[in-house]
């Protein structure tokens, strides 16, 4: 090339390339955002509370785990699996064949009826996994789900990833004139305002029984409002079970599912990891009509395909072992529940003696309660959260113990009304329960 | 008792629940049919030799076993929940041990998602970052798993294939090659992303240094996300070196990176993967997890950490598994390629994987089967080797698009991550039938 032009040419080549190393510095282009499902969903109440939770000289009694161990046979179970060779490689997508026989077992014997352990069952990664498995296969864009409050905070974000719309309908405390000892069957729905929130929109209502956070077990009758309104709106019930098995004294825990006409309408999830005290295996399992379940299992086959197979192996010989043992108080099923009544009785005992006052869940295992009577003054923690969240913040602070705010589980309208309960677990061993109650008992030292 | 009667014969005789509006939702419409589905569960209900479906038939190194077991019996807090976005211990090794392998300093909790298996860090990408219209390019064969999840978050698939350039008789996956122009020509301002898989399933390719470069340059120019899937990242053969995209100059801000636990320490069963990339994708990944699964299961992820750890004290020595796996697969893979030559049947040599295709186009049988009646011929095949030979392998049109599968129904899939003895059965049931001819 003539010499003036080979330079004109080098001059653009060096001026583009000088564009092009500024264009690589700017590392966060538009085009990387989150997308719009997502949007706003990124906040999370145990993102924020579990890490401070985490440092050891803070007596926890905020996320829901045990820090008593499993029973040993689940853990041998597991131990077990591992050690077999075929057991460490991929097993049934819908659910390790062995596993979803065992529940097959067990449930065909709670709902009294046959269930196929093929096509009614999905296995998913924890209760939250099927939660979020019927939401993305069943709720489409522009539908409503009728939420409970107050609710496991995950169900409204699942909703709005889906596209819906939650609707929210709160729990109020009945007025008990005689006794002031609240219960949670003391928080009720009220039946008009219920119904006036189905419409021609409504695809699901989200029930959860034994409910997180308050502990309230939804009788009979409560569940027959429900599903009549299901059966008029034709709509669907997502029921969330994972504490199906911690029932206290005097109260039973129904299965919507078995209520005529809801079989063909409903998933009902189950945890192993709350039947079996082992959150960590993140483990559960979606049961309903195969009409239902089968598109729950095409989001399975979409999302993560399998679960871990050892785990499964195990939980399944949990299950069997349990299974020969219903009914008699050796079942894990039955003596989980003894031994947290104990734990719930006491815990409720600590609250009351420190003049507070708790609502005594009948199943589940957490307890809310209203902390106005400490007329805690935290004014100087300024004016952008709730109460509870303040609260929280500077129990963990100031006392050395965790818990939950309650208002994390209700919707911005109803946050009032929820804002100076927080929420307690109990399923924690007796020192952890010794420590709290000394934090409590020492509170205005 | 009568209860139970009642429920049975309503649960019988009570109609299909009808609904005004469908029941599903429309976002997973279309993604339906899974050929994993279909075919393990042919290769269980027929006594097969089982190359189909891939995963090691023998065990996983014992120290990664024991690791398991010692996690087991660990104390309580090894059967609850975990750190959502990874158990501290893995992400802390994996941070460390790859950050040496891409040569970028990897924060662990801003720039790691541990997921279930990397299936589950495909959903997170894929939902975290395509919208509705956004198109993605996949490079065809491609494990089948990326079209339905593009299609179920919204967005439009776009293909460019390999090619096989023929070059003599023994073909091996390096000659299969992109077309420059054809993949420049796929990019526009539509593209969100495109994804590779390297090494890939079910082809073997180990994408050189400028194959990966020429991608680069186009995901920069038109400032696209790479999202590579390298589960096979540690099985490599004949010394072809497996190259990280990230590791490319301006990738590692446009990258999210792919692995598996399982793969990595033969542990499919485990379902422990991972997503690493720059903290500003990775968040909405985060985001994406925190409302479909939020947690992993923490034994599995303790196990995975003490192998890692124990792999980065032995990297590069004869005595980590990183260079031993690759070592003993080398030699199944020959043995596999040598049978089916053998036989008539044109394998494809792959670079790296689990995997070995062979062109069954010089195979005449006759499909008499009724109940594949107007399936893809691969298809067909695959179908009847199981049913009359024992035999299970893997349809490859299921790994191309539904526009391209009809051009490639002449190759089936061999898994070749087995024990010598499964290897040694699959060539009795191959010779015989050579024979029998």
């Amino acid at each position: 090339l003539p010499m003036a032009q080979y330079l004109a040419c080098s001059r653009v080549t060096i001026l583009l390339s000088f564009q092009f190393i500024l264009c690589q510095g700017i590392m966060t282009s538009s085009r990387h955002t989150n997308s719009k499902r997502i949007e706003g969903l990124d906040k999370n109440v145990w993102v924020a509370f579990t890490s401070v939770a985490a440092d050891p000289t803070i007596v926890n009694l905020g996320q829901g785990f045990p820090d008593i161990p499993p029973p040993a046979y689940v853990k041998e179970g597991l131990a077990n699996a591992a050690a077999v060779d075929k057991l460490n490689q991929y097993t049934r997508g819908f659910g390790h064949p062995a596993l979803v026989k065992a529940l097959s077992q067990v449930y065909g014997k709670v709902y009294g009826q046959q269930i196929d352990p093929f096509k009614e069952i999905l296995v998913t990664v924890g209760g939250y996994g099927s939660l979020f498995s019927a939401m993305q296969g069943l709720v489409e864009v522009g539908d409503e789900v009728i939420i409970i409050e107050p609710f496991f905070d995950c169900y409204v974000p699942m909703v709005r990833m889906a596209g819906a719309k939650p609707i929210l309908i709160p729990l109020r405390v009945k007025c008990n004139k005689k006794t002031n000892i609240v219960s949670s069957a003391d928080w009720v729905l009220d039946p008009a305002e219920l119904a006036s929130k189905f419409t021609s929109k409504t695809k699901a209502i989200i029930i959860n029984t034994p409910n997180n956070p308050i502990g309230k077990i939804f009788t009979r009758d409560e569940l027959q409002m429900i599903a009549d309104l299901c059966i008029k709106h034709d709509t669907l019930c997502i029921s969330d079970e994972v504490y199906e098995w911690l029932i206290y004294k005097g109260h039973q825990h129904i299965k919507i599912a078995t209520l005529p006409g809801m079989w063909d309408r409903t998933i009902t999830i189950s945890s192993a990891g709350k039947t079996f005290s082992v959150t960590g295996w993140k483990l559960g399992w979606s049961i309903g009509p195969e009409h239902l379940i089968k598109h729950l299992q095409t989001v399975m086959q979409n999302t993560l395909y399998t679960c871990p197979t050892p785990l499964q192996e195990a939980v399944a010989q949990g299950l069997l072992r349990d299974y020969e043992l219903m009914g008699q108080p050796d079942c894990y099923f039955s003596s989980l529940a003894v031994e947290l009544e104990g734990k719930r009785d006491r815990m409720a005992a600590i609250l009351q003696d420190v003049g507070m006052s708790p609502i005594i869940p009948e199943g589940g295992y957490f307890m809310c309660v209203d902390v106005t009577s400490l007329n805690q003054d935290l004014s100087h923690m300024g004016d952008d959260e709730p109460y509870d969240y303040k609260f929280v913040k500077w129990m963990i602070k100031e006392k050395k113990l965790a818990a939950i705010p309650v208002t994390a589980f209700c919707g911005d309208a109803s946050k009032k009304q929820f804002e100076k309960y927080i929420r307690l677990c109990f399923i924690k061993k007796d020192s952890t329960l010794d420590a709290a109650e000394a934090i409590l008992k020492n509170w205005n030292s | 008792n009568f209860s139970c009667y009642v429920n049975q014969y309503l649960k019988i005789h009570s109609s299909s629940l009808i609904m005004s509006r469908q029941l599903h939702a429309r976002r997973i419409e279309g993604v339906d049919k899974n050929i994993w589905v279909e075919f393990t569960q042919l290769a269980a209900d027929y006594q097969v030799v089982n190359l189909g479906q891939g995963f090691p038939d023998f065990s996983p190194p014992s120290y990664i076993q024991e690791a398991f077991c010692k996690a087991v019996n660990g104390g309580c807090s090894m059967h609850q929940y975990t750190r959502a976005f990874g158990h501290p211990p893995l992400v802390t090794i994996l941070a460390k041990f790859f950050s040496k392998v891409v040569g970028h300093d990897i924060d662990a909790f801003e720039d790691i998602l541990v997921t279930v298996g990397a299936y589950q860090a495909l959903f997170c990408t894929f939902q975290a970052l395509v919208n509705e219209g956004d198109e993605v390019i996949i490079i065809e064969p491609f494990f089948d798993c990326y079209q339905p999840m593009v299609k179920m978050a919204g967005g439009k698939a776009v293909y460019v294939p390999l090619r096989p350039v023929s070059r003599g008789k023994a073909l091996t996956s390096a000659d299969w090659v992109l077309s420059s122009e054809e993949l420049a020509s796929k990019f526009n301002s539509r593209t969100k992303a495109i994804v590779i898989n390297t090494p890939n399933n079910p082809l073997g390719k180990v994408y050189k240094r400028e194959e990966l470069q020429l991608i680069a340059d186009l995901c920069i120019k038109h400032d696209v996300v790479c999202i590579s899937d390298e589960v096979y990242e540690w099985l490599t053969y004949d010394g072809a070196k497996h190259v990280k995209i990230a590791s490319l100059p301006g990738m590692w801000e446009r990258t999210v990176t792919i692995g598996s636990g399982g793969k990595t320490f033969s542990a499919t069963g485990w379902k422990v993967g991972w997503a690493i990339g720059a903290g500003h994708i990775l968040k909405h990944l985060k985001t994406v997890h925190q409302n479909s699964v939020y947690h992993c299961a923490t034994a599995a992820q303790e196990a995975v950490a003490v192998g890692f750890q124990r792999e980065y004290e032995h990297f590069g020595t004869p005595e980590s598994y990183f260079l031993q796996l690759p070592e003993r697969l080398q030699h199944k893979r020959e043995k596999l390629a040598a049978c089916l030559e053998s036989v008539g049947l044109q394998p494809v040599l792959p670079e790296g994987g689990y995997f070995m295709i062979a062109d069954i186009s010089s195979v005449k049988v006759d499909l008499n089967d009724p109940s594949t009646q107007g399936e893809p011929y691969d298809y067909r095949f695959v179908k009847w080797l199981i049913k009359e030979k024992g035999l299970a392998t893997i349809p490859v049109s299921a790994f191309y698009s539904p526009e391209h599968s009809k051009d490639f129904e002449n190759y089936i899939r061999f898994c070749f991550v087995k024990e010598d003895s499964t290897l040694s059965s699959a060539e009795a049931i191959l010779r015989n039938w050579s024979n029998g001819k």
